[in-house]
Formats: C-alpha cells, structure tokens, sequence
C-alpha cells in the first residue's frame, strides 16, 4: 500500500486550487459608490461631455476618485455615496436627456484579474437594496384581440369569395364558430378559410340541420404569440428601465407569461411604477395636403391640424385620428412583392375602429397618411433644491405612405428605402402596439441598510459555523482534522470561485445554504475518517486503513449526496426568486465538497504519509 | 479524541417497539395539530403585503396596531422583528386598492416609521407558490425512492420514503403548534431535511448491504442493529456537526432566517433519530432478508456434452 498520487494528479489538484483564488480574488478587493454615464443614441462619449462632467465635479466641489471611459460609457468613482448622489443629480441635469446618469457600485478589480474575466461576486436584491417586480403579462387578452381580428378577417375573406355564411361568432374561452345553411357552402368555405389561415385548426361541425366551422388557434400560433407578446413587453421594459438610469438591472422571463423586473440600488417604488407603466402608442392620422404648407411653416397653422417634422421635411397633419396604437397587434419586416423592404401589419382588438380604418383608407385612396409615434417620457428635473420627475409627451412621424387601396386587418407599407429602415419601423410599431396588460403581482422593496445588514448577520453566521466546524475536527481528529479544514476552506474557495466566474447571484439563502454546505462537506471526511478508524481498530496496517477508509467510504459518499442533489435539483426547478438561490448554492457546494473532501484530503494525506512505512495516524485515537 | 472508544453495542432492534409508540404518538399529535391549529402560512402562500419598519426609539407594537386600525387596514399583524425598534407589519390582501396606495396609507398612519422593506403578493402568486410547492415535495420524494429502490432494494425504498414522510410532517406539526411562521424558505429547509434525513438513512442501509454480503451468521435483525452500531459515532458526528452550523445560523443569521433554520434544527435532531430508530425498523418490517442483498448469482450455463 503506497498511497500516493502520481504527479499529475498532484499538478492537476494544484492547478485547480490556484484558478480557484485567482477567480475568487476579485471579492477581496472593495467597490467604490459610482455614477456611469452613457449615451442613448450608442454613440460614443465625446471629450465635450467629459469636459461638462469635469467642469460640473470642479464647481459643486465633489471629490472623485477617478473618470474612466469604458466601452460607450463614462464612469466617476467617488469616496462616498452622499457625493455619488449628489453628482448624479448634478450631471444628469447638466448633460440633458440624451444621456443615462445611473448609480453604480465599482469593483476595484485590479486590471490583470478583470482581463482574466474575473469579476466579484453579484449580490442579490436582499444583500444590497433595491426593487423587485413580478409582472404577470396578460396574454389570453392579446390572444382574445387576435381572435377578434381574425374573426372579422374570416368574414371578410369569405364575403370576398362569395360564401354565404349565417352568423359568425366568438366562442369563450376561445375559438370561431362560423355556420353556413348547407353542407356545400361549408365545404367550400373550409378549403377557402384553410388555405388562408394557417394559425387555425378548423373543425367540420355538422348536427342535423346545423352546419357549422369551428376555427380554433393551433398551439404554434399561441406560442408564437405569447413569446412575441413577451418579448415585446421585455423589450419595452427594457428600453423603460434605461430611462430610469438603474444599471445592472435585471429583466428575465419567469415562466410562460412572467417577467421579473430586478432594479439594484432603487428605493423610489413609486416613481419607478410609474416608469414602468408609461405607454407608448401610435397615431395614423391623414396628412393635409388642402391647406397650404408653406404659410403653415411660417406660422399660420390651419385650425384641425398640426405641424410635423419627418426627414427634414414639414408635414401637416389632420387631427383627426383615423387608427390608434392599440389596434396594431402584429408587425414585422417582411419584403414586398417585387422584393422590396416593407413592414407587414396586422390589425386586431375593436372590430369598430378596423372597420372605421377600413372606410377611412377607402376614402383617401392616392393620398398620403402618417404614422406618429407618442411617448411619454419622464425626467428628473432640478427646480431650486428639490428634484422633480416631469412627464412630457413627444410626438414623432415615423412613417408616410400613400394609401394604395382601402386597409383591412392586414396590410403593408411598402418601398422602404432598406432592410435596416423596415426593421426600425417594425419595432416602433411594436413598441407603440397594443401591449398586452401587465399586472405586477409580486413586489419587494429592500432598504439600503437592511442589505448590508443582511450581509453582515450572514457573513457572521459562516464564520461563526466555520469556525466552530474546523476547531471541532482538528480537535476530534487532529492531523486528519486539519487536512479535512483546509478541505473546507477549499470548498468555500472553490464556491465563490465558481459563483463568481459564472455570474451567479448570490443571496441570503444562498449565504444560508453556503453554511449548511460547511455543515455537510465535513460529512465526507467524517465518514472517511470513521471508517479509518474503524480498520485500525480491526488490526490493519495504517497504510492499509487509509486505502480502505477511502475506498470503501466513496461509494458511500456518493450515494448519500445524490439524495441531497435529487432534492436540491427539485427545488432549482419548482423554486422560485429565493428557493432557486438557495438550490443553486446547495447543488454546487455538495459538487465542490464531494470533490475537495475526497481528492483534496486524500492528496494532502498522501504527501504527508505515502510512500513510507507508517506505525500510527494521527486520527485521534 | 473518541465519543465512541469501543464498538457500541445498543440493542436498537428491540428497544423499536418504543420507537414505534413514540413515533406514531407524535405523528398523531403533529397531524392533529395541523388540524386543528392549520399552518401559520406566511405572505408567500396568502398573498398580501408585508411590510418591515424601523423606528428610531424603541415603540409600543399596540399604539402602532391602533394607528393601523384607525387608518382602516384590517386585522394588521403587528410583530417585532428582532429589536425592539423593528417591526413587521403584515396586511392582507385587499381589493381593488394599488399597491402604492396601501404604502402611502401606511406611512400616512405611521409617520415615525422607516420603510425597511416591503413586500407584496398578489393572491394568484400565492397560489402557484403552493402548488408548486406540494409539487417539490411529491417530486423530491418519488425521485429519491427511485434512486434508492435503484441502488439498493424496493424494501428500502419504501421504508425510507416511510421513514422520509415521518420527519417532515413532525416539522410541521412543531411549526403548527407554535404558530410559527411557514414561508417559502422554510419550505426550502423543510424540502433539504428530506435530502438530508435520507443522507443518514443511506449510509445506514451502505453498511447493512454491506455487512448482509460480509457477516455469515446472524439474523437480520442482528446485523441491522450491528450496521446501526457501526455508523453511530459518523451519524452522531455528522448531525452534531451539522447542528452546530445551523445553530450558528440560527443565532447570527438574522430575522430573515430564524425560521428557516429554526427548521433545519428540528429536522436534523428528527432525521437523525428517524434514521438510526425507524429506518432500519421499517425495512426489517417488510420482510428484508439477507438473499434481497446478495450480489445475483452467476448462472453458468453447460453447455458441454
């Protein structure tokens, strides 16, 4: 009995403990309270704004560390958040609405850990303060507006084609209930619907005397909307949240139809609600080509209609507004028949307002209509001391096009001048449809203070268990004892290693289940070392008992950690917010335990008695 | 250092007829309190909003439930939370008032008090929480039977799921008799003593495997109490040592984890008993006997003329 590792196997463990502290490094070092400033328009910063940004920091006296310039983005570290806070005010003012003046925590990463990726660990909402949204994305009513739309396409397509049809209704909870007088009209009715709605199964209904087309949304289609309705909302949300100036905001889809919204450092609920909610929608409107443009732009404006701007060209706009936003439920770029760019639109939601927007475009063939996209923007404004949030509308063509026939649910505006232009529009368009009611459900408010405390209690509590564990084992196991506490230190090393290289949040629970995992990794060793024990007692050699202990008790290890693993994997995917922080930290550190209580131990025992006769280990008896 | 210096020899095989009593006795108990006492849920399953203040000096949680009662919220619960000078609100779910509305009014009737924290749950949230959460458990416990009656024998699977069933539902019992708080996190202790009451009962049946191959004689009740002797200085070590951390966590870990560990400490001292009492007990109960663990033999097939 040799016990001992071959070289690589050495090399191999050394190796991996030395990328296991590069990687958790980068938490030893502190982070500055921070202001980041960044563009809009993805541009990049000029000198000119970073002169402003000196200039303003000189005049109110606030001392700063440092500016960086990152990648688009200008960021002031400060000593500390009294004059982080007072900056941010101060340069956000200053440098006007096209920039994002964001609060921000500076890791002070030393430049060769951040070029190897590593970065410290994320704490979540409860370690640090913030806001927390679950909004609950009401698809079944944008599923509902489809239908309703599709409905009155279907009776357009069939009264096109000449089939008669009795009565045409909506069925709760869904689906499209068609009746004809006779058994032929149906069967043409059915090859006419199906070649031209494929989002639909339809379903022959005949009882005597009834015959009738049951049209129901096929899964696909469903799916198809509720990820675009989704997606659409994340977008929105996402271009919401930048307006709010919150960096390291985290916006992830929970679910079928959930979205949480994270906002790190955010204490104002109410106005950050009110951002939330702020909708952006469409205007059709006809463009007046009556009145007379030129006087118009020299002031005299015709009652009824407004002046616009659009590709450096004035517009006059008629009042009137033929087509809201929230009609819209569908738009994509597509291309035209003679292959050009277009944005294909579909029409949903009131049936009344299609139809009027029917009448309206039929009306107006060969003339010009416009496309205003309004957005209600909030922002902090400085009067005196006090810092206000103002709203304010902004009014914008986005598109003119000549109407080519009357419009019905689905139509297109063609020869769009490139790919990239059909692109924007269509998500204008989106960002100005009919959205899909958001409803938060769920919310939580953590104060600043309560976070680090948060982070104080759960730090004490691992050092405390830490510490209690790794005296007990050196005194119940001496030598051993200690190789299994620098197994543990390991352990802890490798997590934060891992959480950090990985990105992984941590949070209370997660701190919580770090503990526990403290707790259960000295239980590998334990079994190992009783087992040791065990077969000194029998008369073995020491060497022999050291094979055996490790041996025998491996199997055993790894049997009762996959129960653990089986429970932890269960709560990771039925878990939700908290419950999932506290599974992802388990799952890891019974992984990184097994690892480093069996290998690690076993390479440290070997180096300290392999290779020579032995006549007593040092285990405590 | 030895708790254990020679090879114990408790006769635990017999002492299971008591085991039995006193396990069924607080089964019963815990059932019936659950019963009658139902679970103190907390806001992630009822839905609602909690609300956590901080106040400068220490106050009087009546003279703050009577500004709530006069502000219209009804039936607030008012605890401290830690200090004397924190204090969770907890208010139920009203209907058609905003969230933001609800916090204006709380601050409007308590204007002393500093928002610490606040957290709302919509009704449907709490719902899917619970079934998600009935689900966890029923998902944990079939997938750990599974890998058991895998690794080693159906009668172990069953009496460990047995066993896996009876730690949880004491938990509960001691929550619902005390009337304390069941949240999610508590139900995420509650799921991990399952893995982890179950990560003794495996070692214990390890050793039994292994001793029903290795010791010729004995019956299997001796060679269970022999496995339950040999594994009770690791079981008593690992659970002590485990204790230790989670009182550790129990005592520094601040409010938000009390229950949390406060769970895990319950489980720990139950899933320790019910490993080394109920167990082994069980699977001897249903019959298991030395030929269920043997390796399969090796059928040569002649072939020879």
């Amino acid at each position: 009995m040799q016990n001992r590792y071959p070289l690589w196997k050495n090399l191999l463990l050394i190796i991996l403990f030395v990328i296991g502290l590069v990687y958790a490094a980068p938490n030893l070092f502190p982070t500055d309270p921070a202001v980041q400033v960044s563009i809009r328009t993805a541009e990049k910063i000029t000198d000119q704004a970073v002169q402003t940004v000196q200039n303003i920091l000189h005049k109110e006296k606030l001392k700063y560390i440092a500016i960086e310039r990152e990648k688009g983005s200008l960021l002031i570290r400060f000593t500390n958040t009294d004059e982080q806070l007072k900056a941010r005010d101060d340069i956000s003012s200053a440098l006007g609405e096209q920039y994002t003046v964001a609060l921000n925590l500076a890791p002070r990463t030393p430049r060769c850990l951040e070029a190897l990726g590593a970065e410290p660990l994320k704490l979540g909402l409860d370690l640090r303060g913030g806001v927390y949204f679950l909004l609950a994305v009401d698809v079944d009513a944008l599923i509902e507006a489809h239908e309703q739309g599709d409905m009155h396409a279907m009776g357009d397509a069939l009264r096109a084609a000449y089939i008669r049809y009795s009565g045409i209704t909506r069925q709760r909870p869904n689906g499209i209930m068609i009746h004809f007088h006779d058994q032929d009209t149906l069967n043409k009715a059915y090859s006419e619907l199906s070649d031209r709605f494929h989002d639909y199964q339809l379903l022959k209904i005949t009882t005597d005397n009834q015959y009738s087309i049951k049209a129901v949304m096929s899964s696909s289609a469903l799916t198809r909307i509720t990820n675009y309705a989704i997606d659409q909302a994340m977008h929105i949300l996402n271009n919401r949240v930048n307006a709010l100036g919150v960096s390291e905001a985290v916006i992830q889809r929970q679910g079928r139809d959930h979205i949480s919204v994270e906002l790190p450092g955010i204490q104002d609920t109410a106005r950050a609600k009110s951002i939330l909610g702020k909708v952006a929608t469409l205007r059709f409107q006809m463009v007046d080509i009556e009145h007379d443009l030129q006087s118009a732009v020299a002031g005299d404006v015709p009652i009824g209609t407004k002046l616009y701007m659009f590709e450096n060209r004035p517009y006059l706009l008629k009042d009137k507004v033929i087509l809201r936003g929230d009609s819209v439920t569908f738009a994509t770029a597509s291309f035209d028949q003679s292959g050009r760019p277009s944005v294909n639109v579909r029409l949903g939601g009131g049936s009344e307002n299609v139809s009027e927007f029917n009448r309206a475009t039929g009306d107006n063939v060969g003339k010009p209509m416009a496309v205003v996209y309004v957005e209600t923007k909030s922002q902090q404004k400085k009067i005196d001391t006090k810092t206000i949030t103002v709203h304010h509308k902004k009014e914008k063509i986005i598109s003119v096009a000549t109407i080519q026939s009357a419009l019905g649910n689905n139509f297109e505006i063609t020869g769009l001048e490139s790919v990239k232009y059909a692109q924007d529009l269509a998500l204008l368009l989106r960002s100005g449809a009919l959205l899909a009611p958001i409803d938060i459900v769920q919310e939580r408010t953590i104060g600043p203070s309560l976070g680090a405390a948060n982070i104080h209690t759960g730090l004490i509590s691992v050092i405390v268990g830490f510490l209690a564990v790794v005296l007990f084992m050196a005194f119940y196991y001496h030598l051993f004892g200690l190789c299994a506490d620098m197994a543990l230190f390991l352990n802890l090393i490798f997590i934060v290693a891992i959480f950090s290289a990985l990105g992984v949040t941590l949070t209370l629970p997660g701190i919580a289940a770090m503990v526990l995992t403290v707790g259960m990794a000295v239980d590998a060793n334990v079994l190992i070392y009783e087992r040791i024990r065990e077969e000194l007692r029998n008369g073995i050699s020491p060497q022999a008992s050291i094979h055996i202990g490790y041996e025998r008790a491996f199997i055993t290890i790894v049997d009762s950690n996959v129960t653990t693993l089986i429970v932890a994997l269960v709560l990771f995917s039925l878990g939700s917010g908290p419950v999932k922080g506290f599974a992802v930290t388990l799952i890891v550190g019974l992984l990184t335990s097994m690892f480093t209580s069996i290998v690690y131990t076993r390479g440290v025992v070997n180096w300290i008695y392999g290779g020579r006769s032995v006549k007593k280990l040092s285990i405590g008896i | 250092m030895e708790f254990f210096k020679t090879r114990t020899k408790i006769d635990f095989m017999r002492q299971r007829k008591w085991a039995a009593v006193f396990s069924i006795t607080l089964f019963v108990f815990s059932i019936g309190s659950l019963v009658i006492n139902g679970l103190n849920l907390g806001l992630d399953f009822t839905g609602g909003t909690q609300i956590q203040v901080h106040y400068i000096k220490p106050v009087d949680l009546s003279q703050i439930r009577n500004q709530l009662d006069k502000a219209d919220f009804q039936g607030p619960v008012v605890q401290s939370y830690g200090t004397s000078r924190d204090v969770m609100i907890k208010l139920k779910p009203l209907k058609n008032v905003t969230q933001q509305e609800i916090t204006d009014r709380v601050s409007k009737a308590l204007p002393e008090a500093k928002l610490e924290q606040l957290e709302y749950i919509g009704p449907q949230v709490g719902k899917t929480l619970v079934t998600n959460g009935i689900l966890a458990v029923i998902v944990s416990l079939l997938a750990t039977m599974a890998y058991i009656a895998l690794r080693f024998e159906y009668r172990f699977a069953v009496s460990s799921a047995l066993a896996l069933i009876h730690d949880p539902v004491l938990i509960l019992g001691i929550f619902s008799l005390f009337h304390l708080e069941f949240n999610l996190i508590t139900l995420a202790a509650l799921l991990t003593m399952l893995g982890y009451s179950l990560n003794d009962t495996v070692v214990v049946y390890d050793r039994v495997r292994e001793n029903f191959r290795k010791v010729r004689k004995g019956t299997s009740v001796e060679i269970m109490n022999l496995s339950v002797n040999q594994t009770l200085s690791r079981t008593i070590m690992t659970s002590g040592l485990t204790l230790l951390v989670v009182i550790a966590l129990f005592i520094f870990g601040g409010e938000m984890l009390r229950g949390f560990s406060l769970a895990l400490i319950i489980g720990i001292v139950i899933g320790t008993y019910s490993s080394i009492y109920i167990a082994g007990s069980l699977a001897i109960l249903m019959g298991l006997e030395k030929k269920h663990l043997l390796p399969a033999e090796k059928k040569y097939i002649e072939d020879r003329p």
